[in-house]
C-alpha cells in the first residue's frame, strides 16, 4: 500500500521534537509506528510531517529508583520491558507486554506509543491505571505530571495534547497484580481485558476495551460477591461487533473481573 | 533539521552497500523489493499482520511492511537472500526442505527471518518457545507442524 506523502524529520534531542511537533497543526510523533504506520497505509490517518523520536536516547531505557519506582521512557519497546531485569520489580508489566501481538511488533512497539494511541484493546491502559503510573508530559510550557487515570481521555485521545509528548511513565513498586483477557486468537487483540491491582490496601480493578476509556472501579473486597457487584453497579454498555455482542463482553467483564482479582490475590 | 519529503538514505543489506534516495512515506519493504530488487522478503498482507515481509534491521526481527525506509538509514539489513552462501542452503533452510516446513513457500522468507532470529536468542528452544517464536509469521498451508519440527532439527 501506498502511503500519502508525508515529511520526515528525525530530530537529534527531544526540544528539537518539540519544535517539530509545535511547528505543524498536522505533526505527528513517530515512535515505534506499529500502529501509526498501518493507519497511515489505510489513511485512517494521514499526517503532514512525521517527527521519528528513534535518536532520542533519553527517551528510552528503564530505572529502578532506590524508593521501588520504575522510570520508563516512553520509547522503551515492549521486548526492552520483557527483558528488562529492573522491570521485574512490577513482574505484571513484563508479563502483560509479552502477550502483546507477536515478536516482529514487540521489537518495535513502544510503551508511550501504545498508550498515546489509546485505542480501546490495547493492553496497556488499564494495566497502567491499575497499578497507579504516572505521565510525564513534556510541552513548550515545560513539564508536567497526569495519573494514568487521567491520562486517557477518549478513544485516541490523551493528556498528550498537540505539540507535547510523553516522556516516560512512572510505576509504583508492588506485586500483587493480575491480567485477565478473552483475546481474538493467543496473544491478539482483546476482547475485553482486565486489570487488578491489590497494593496499596483498596483493590483496584481496571476494565478495558468496554467503553472509550479504562473503566477503573473499587469494589469493597476482594470477594467475589463484591466484585461482581462492582462490575454490575458500573453498568457497562460496551460496544457490540463481529466478535462479541455487547451482552457478551458484560459477561467477560464480570468473569475477567474474578480472574484478574484472583491472579492478583495469588500474589500477596 | 528540517522535516523532507525525501532523503538519501545507506544501507548495509546482506553485506552489501546501498545508497539510494526515497521518498520518506516509502515501505521498507517496497524499498527493499522495488528498489534493491530483492524480491526475496514477501508482502502477503500489506496490514502488519503476516510477517512474510519480516526482515531483522540491526539484528532485530521487524515486519518491514511496518517501518519507513527512511528509519532504517544507517542500519543493517538481513533478509532471506543472505541466508544461504555460495549456492549451498544454510542449516536451518536445508531443515525446511528436509521437514517439507513449506507447500506454496509464501510465507517462508519471512519463517526463516523468525527462525533466524529466535535460534541466535536461543539455541535450543522449547516447542512452546518455537512457537511463541513464529507467532507473527502466518502459514496456511502446512498448519506449522512441519514448520516447527524444523526448527527444532535446526537447533545445534
Amino acid at each position: 500500500m501506498l502511503l500519502r506523502e508525508v515529511e520526515y524529520a528525525r530530530p537529534a534531542s527531544v526540544q528539537e521534537a518539540l519544535r517539530l511537533l509545535g511547528s505543524n497543526d498536522g505533526a505527528r510523533a513517530l515512535a515505534g509506528g506499529q500502529t501509526l504506520i498501518n493507519v497511515m497505509k489505510a489513511r485512517a490517518a494521514s499526517p503532514d510531517v512525521l517527527v521519528d523520536l528513534a535518536d532520542l536516547g533519553e527517551l528510552r531505557g528503564i530505572e529502578l529508583g532506590s524508593d521501588g519506582t520504575l522510570e520508563i521512557g516512553a520509547m522503551t519497546t515492549y521486548t526492552d520491558i520483557v527483558e528488562s531485569a529492573e522491570a521485574r520489580a512490577r513482574p505484571i508489566l513484563g508479563e502483560v507486554c509479552n502477550q502483546i501481538a507477536d515478536v516482529q511488533v514487540r521489537n518495535r512497539g513502544t510503551i508511550g506509543g501504545n498508550v498515546c494511541s489509546n485505542d480501546p484493546t490495547n493492553h496497556l491502559p488499564p494495566l497502567l491505571v491499575a497499578v497507579g503510573a504516572t505521565m510525564t508530559i513534556l510541552g513548550q510550557g515545560g513539564e508536567r505530571s497526569v495519573p494514568a487515570q487521567e491520562f486517557f481521555l477518549g478513544v485516541y485521545m490523551t493528556a498528550a495534547g498537540p505539540g507535547e509528548l510523553l516522556t516516560k511513565i512512572s510505576v509504583p513498586p508492588g506485586k500483587s497484580d493480575g491480567f485477565a483477557s478473552v483475546p481474538i486468537g493467543r496473544d491478539g487483540t482483546c476482547i475485553v481485558n482486565v486489570a487488578a491491582s491489590l497494593d496499596g490496601g483498596t483493590p483496584r480493578l481496571v476494565i478495558g476495551c468496554v467503553d472509550a476509556v479504562p473503566v477503573a472501579l473499587m469494589p469493597d473486597s476482594v470477594e467475589e460477591d463484591a466484585v461482581r457487584a462492582s462490575v454490575r453497579g458500573a453498568n457497562l454498555d460496551p460496544p457490540a461487533d463481529v466478535h462479541a455482542t455487547a451482552d457478551y463482553r458484560r459477561h467477560l467483564a464480570e468473569v475477567l473481573a474474578l480472574r484478574a482479582v484472583a491472579l492478583a490475590a495469588g500474589r500477596n | 533539521m528540517d522535516a523532507v519529503s525525501s532523503r538519501t538514505i545507506t544501507v548495509d543489506v546482506n553485506g552489501e552497500q546501498y545508497e539510494r534516495e526515497v521518498e520518506a512515506r516509502r515501505l521498507l519493504i517496497h524499498f527493499i523489493r522495488d528498489d534493491l530488487g530483492l524480491t526475496g522478503s514477501h508482502i502477503g498482507c500489506d496490514t502488519g499482520n503476516c510477517g512474510a515481509c519480516s526482515v531483522l534491521v540491526d539484528g532485530v526481527l521487524v515486519k518491514s511492511c511496518m517501518m519507513l525506509a527512511v528509519q532504517a538509514d544507517g542500519a543493517k539489513i538481513e533478509t532471506v537472500e543472505g541466508l544461504a552462501s555460495e549456492g549451498e542452503l544454510n542449516g536451518l533452510q536445508q531443515a525446511f526442505s528436509d521437514h517439507h516446513a513449506l507447500q506454496c513457500g509464501y510465507c517462508t522468507p519471512g519463517m526463516l527471518m523468525s527462525a533466524t532470529a529466535l535460534l541466535r536468542q536461543n539455541a535450543s528452544p522449547s516447542e512452546e518457545e518455537i512457537r511463541k517464536g513464529i507467532q507473527g509469521n502466518i502459514c496456511r498451508c502446512t498448519g506449522y507442524v512441519n514448520i516447527v519440527e524444523a526448527i527444532k532439527a535446526a537447533a545445534p
